[in-house]
């Protein structure tokens, strides 16, 4: 079907992708689109309240509404010892809740019944007995004096403090803001927000009542680590449990966690002896899953007198929710937020951060991003461009007299972090070019005169992404190595299967690309499969960034494993000493006689038909990749914005993109991952927000409520790229599905503060929207 | 209650509650599970069909409203066993990476086409902004469906009247 199924499909090459048909036939396989024999349906009714005393919960009318099976509570779950289970943040958080509920959406209770709708009519049946409590909605009000103690029933727990961390030298910054000539302040708050995958979260668990086995189909970005997790909490053990993590309908981050609904549904198939669905609609998912961001964050930038960067101080507080179960590794209580240096060389830094208990969603997950990289970078550039304007520098030229340069890579940054290549000048160069920086300038400065409010935003970011390496990053002690399992079958094609799970960023296509160039099968010859624990071998998962970075090293290296067992085979073959032999894509042929070959398809064939005395049948092979260092995809985003002075109205006039993650592998998906990742960057600057009153009422819980960019505001992007490969990944590649996401919230905000600042407004919180401005402009003065 | 419309070109009844959505019809009583769930708000266009050749969303719609009317689904965009244009301009341009709400973007783009052989950037755009897409940022979605246009064109199978857009936006 395709103008391009003849290519090779080599790395470089923009090959259509192979997973397209499906989907475009309407024949993806998503969760809800299974239907099994005797399946029943699951509904979970969900606190009203953000803080709450459970009196009673009454549900004889329920359990009497026509096809319900059975209405389950915390109670039930605590006689099985599951009403409460561990986060990957070594937190506990509720199942389905026994004494309290502790933020709106909490699940308290859940109906199976032979329809959707009847589980439905049945929880509305359901009647709970609340005695509402005050709601702590921000890390303020839960440090206040006499502030409700939300998780009163932890041992030891005497107030709503997580965590306190710290990273980088104290002592050493302290003296550098003491010598400094100025130093810039920025607080500013990165609100929540949410992944909002188009296909919600959901599963079917079938508890096989003869065999014991549960198979569980689940919207999973990591279901070998969620097949060890269910092992762990259900007692189950691990060899019957297969997780099927099917086509996912987007991630972002969201379908990374273990949530209760999985649960509840695998312990009423297994108790009924019938498999249970369970689909969230759109408000749970909003409500009760993964969110994103909420850090309130202090920055001081300390400077010389030549306007060079000299430390930098951060503190934040991060309101976690009810439940600390943000998804990351284990040793770092704020995700990767100490990259906060960014792409300047800043000699000290000292980062601290506390974490706080709310009566809000839990489940801090990273949306788009490596483990909170994406608000050190929001950060770090909003800072920078506001040292610029403070001290009336050019934010393109203050950030080139303060970059980490070419020649100090591999370089370790002040909090530790050792960046493995980088050319953040030459980034920026490509994306003053394109934008045409210095007439454009002249414009913006010409049309201000004539009292236009006009600006450019910048932001230079640095990424940390590809977890591991495993001696440092974990997930509840699983070391984040990934996998690749290849096999390549007597005529010649081959299958490969991964330990990481596509949610639509092309796996099937990419990797099989990676096999193409390495081993020389053409891609459409390769079959990737992924998301079945059964079959496929152990990984980490997808997000962070990570597939290409350790599952695609995984797949370059299990293909020149079996290409060196290929060269025996060729030998044998030919008749040749191995090393006389010389590899071409595709083929073995003896040096000096180009004629003498044989393709790697004579080769499959003979490895089950014509072997050497003594080898091992089959061209088969697995590989663990364990990265010696995370990858740093970085570049540079340039907006222009014109605003409306008499609505506040911001408009995105131009956004270029040049991105700088390493080789390539298919250069078509990674413009439509960064096309992506700006659209949503721009969602996040400008429209989504998740946010409470003062009851704790979620508002943002629906897509009427929670603005998500359509086709109409977003953007039109100009794509650029710069290529520095990755030292210490074997294909040079870094990763790119987050880059954009983390990059441009700042450029965004940067160019409407750009716009703003003749006016002496310095910030304004995200998302920037009319009335926002409006205000700014109307507290200073500025009408139409 | 009984209900019969013609969905894909063959006719299809059911006996249905009355609270029953179009969209749970066609998933649960005829198997058609190209059509998607979003967001049950008629916000994001994933459950999106074509009803009489308009593009509706099924979420928001009864099935018991929609008796005697022709539906065009996901499935049956495909004809004689061949992609249609848009099918082919959404894979030529990489208009696709879930795939989640890619039924619902096609079927707009084939209502859009059928009216306005030729849309400009803009009219597309327009025309797809009752429709959420989390993972492509648009810009190929709005080149596939050119990308259509230019085959339909090139095929000689174009329609025949513009359709009344807005002027500006996505800019």
């Amino acid at each position: 079907m395709s103008s391009t199924m003849h290519m090779h499909g080599g790395i470089g090459e923009s090959i259509k992708r192979k997973e397209d048909g499906r989907f475009l036939r309407g024949k993806g396989n998503y969760v809800d689109d299974f239907v099994l024999p005797g399946m029943l349906h699951m509904s979970i009714l969900r606190s009203p309240h953000a803080h709450a005393r459970i009196k009673s919960i009454d549900t004889s009318a329920a359990g009497a509404k026509p096809g319900v099976i059975a209405v389950v509570t915390g109670e039930l779950m605590a006689q099985h010892k599951l009403a409460w289970m561990p986060t990957l943040s070594g937190d506990t958080q509720a199942v389905l809740a026994t004494d309290k509920v502790r933020f709106q959406g909490q699940e308290v209770a859940a109906v199976i019944a032979e329809t959707k709708v009847q589980a439905e009519d049945a929880r509305d049946a359901i009647v709970v007995d609340y005695d509402v409590l005050p709601a702590v909605i921000s890390p303020d009000g839960a440090k206040a004096a006499g502030a409700p103690l939300i998780r009163d029933e932890k041992e030891g727990q005497k107030d709503n403090h997580i965590y306190h961390w710290e990273s980088g030298d104290k002592a050493k910054t302290q003296a550098a803001f003491a010598k400094a000539a100025k130093v810039v302040r920025l607080h500013t708050f990165y609100p929540r927000c949410h992944p909002a995958p188009l296909e919600t979260c959901g599963c079917i668990a079938d508890v096989n009542p003869a065999t014991g086995k549960a198979t569980i189909y689940m919207t999973s970005q990591a279901p070998h680590a969620i097949r060890t997790v269910f092992a762990l909490v259900t007692g189950l053990p691990e060899q019957n449990i297969r997780i099927i993590s099917p086509d996912i309908g987007g991630g972002f981050g969201n379908k990374v966690p273990v949530y209760p609904g999985y649960v509840v549904a695998t312990a009423a198939s297994l108790l009924i002896g019938r498999p249970v669905k369970w689909i969230e609609d759109r408000n749970e998912n909003l409500i009760s899953t993964g969110f994103a961001r909420d850090f309130h964050m202090t920055g001081d930038l300390a400077l010389d007198e030549k306007g060079k960067m000299t430390a930098l101080r951060v503190h934040l507080d991060s309101d976690n929710g009810a439940f600390f179960s943000d998804a990351q590794p284990t040793k770092f209580k704020a995700g990767l937020f100490h990259i906060v240096t960014g792409s300047y060389d800043i000699p000290t830094a000292h980062v601290t951060a506390d974490g706080y208990y709310t009566n809000k969603a839990p489940g801090g997950v990273a949306y788009r991003c490596s483990f909170r990289v994406t608000e050190a970078s929001y950060l770090i550039e909003r800072l920078v461009t506001n040292a610029a304007i403070e001290l009336g520098l050019d934010q393109a030229e203050f950030r080139m007299n303060n970059f980490i340069q070419p020649e100090q890579f591999p370089y370790t940054s002040a909090t530790g972090w050792v960046y493995d290549s980088g050319d953040y000048p030459k980034a920026m160069n490509v994306a003053l070019e394109k934008l045409g920086y210095d007439e454009l300038r002249k414009d913006v400065e010409a049309r201000r005169k004539k009292g236009e409010v006009t600006g450019i935003g910048i932001a230079s970011f640095t990424e940390v992404v590809g977890a591991g390496h495993g001696a440092e990053f974990d997930i509840l002690g699983l070391r984040m190595f990934d996998s690749a399992e290849l096999r390549v079958h007597p005529t010649g094609k081959a299958m490969l299967r991964m330990g990481v799970k596509s949610q639509g960023q092309g796996h099937e296509t990419t990797f099989a690309q990676i096999v193409a160039e390495e081993l020389g099968i053409p891609a459409s010859d390769v079959a990737v499969e992924e998301g079945d624990t059964d079959t496929a071998p152990y990984g980490l998962g997808t997000y962070a960034s990570r597939s290409t970075p350790v599952a695609g090293a995984a797949t370059a290296m299990v293909s020149r494993k079996l290409r060196e067992k290929a060269r025996k085979l060729a030998a044998h073959l030919l008749e040749a000493a191995e090393e006389d032999l010389e590899w071409e894509r595709g083929k073995f042929f003896v040096k000096g006689s180009p004629d003498r070959f044989k393709t790697i398809q004579d080769i499959a064939f003979a490895a089950y038909t014509n072997l050497p005395e003594g080898m091992e049948a089959g061209l088969e092979g697995v590989h663990y990749y364990d990265p010696p260092n995370m990858t740093y995809p970085f570049g540079t985003y340039a907006v222009v914005v014109d605003i409306d002075k008499g609505t506040g109205q911001v408009k995105v006039k131009r956004m270029v993109a040049v991105d700088d993650c390493g080789v390539r592998i298919n250069p078509m998906i990674v413009e439509g991952q960064i096309h992506g990742g700006l659209t949503e960057g721009y969602g996040i600057a400008f429209m989504e927000l998740i946010t409470f009153d003062s009851e704790g009422n979620c508002i943002g819980s629906n897509f009427m409520d929670y603005l998500l960019p359509t086709a109409w505001e977003t953007p039109k992007f100009e794509m650029g790229e710069t290529t520095t490969p990755s030292p210490h990944h074997p294909l040079g590649a870094k990763g790119v599905g987050e880059s954009a996401t983390v990059g441009s919230p700042a450029a965004y905000v940067n160019a409407v503060i750009d716009a703003l600042s003749p006016y002496g407004i310095t910030n304004i919180d995200m998302p920037v929207t009319s009335d926002k401005v409006w205000a700014a402009l109307r507290s200073k003065g500025v009408t139409e | 209650m009984k209900v019969t419309m013609r969905v894909n070109g063959a006719e299809k009844s059911g006996d249905v509650e009355p609270r029953v959505l179009l969209v749970d019809f066609l998933r649960v009583n005829l198997a058609l599970t190209g059509t998607h769930v979003g967001c049950d708000t008629t916000s994001c266009g994933a459950c999106t069909v074509l009803l009489d050749g308009e593009p509706v969303k099924s979420c928001t719609q009864l099935a018991v409203q929609v008796d005697g009317y022709d539906i065009t689904t996901v499935e049956g965009l495909i004809q004689g066993g061949a992609l249609s244009p848009v099918q082919v301009g959404f894979h030529e341009e990489h208009g696709l990476q879930c795939g989640f709400c890619t039924p619902g973007m096609m079927l707009v783009g084939t209502a859009l086409l059928a009216n306005n052989p030729d849309p400009t950037d803009e009219q597309i755009r327009w025309a797809i902004s009752g429709n959420i897409c989390r993972c492509t940022g648009y810009m190929n979605i709005v080149k596939a469906i050119k990308h259509a246009a230019q085959l339909q064109q090139a095929t000689g199978k174009a329609g025949s009247h513009a359709a009344a857009v807005p002027a500006g936006g996505g800019e």
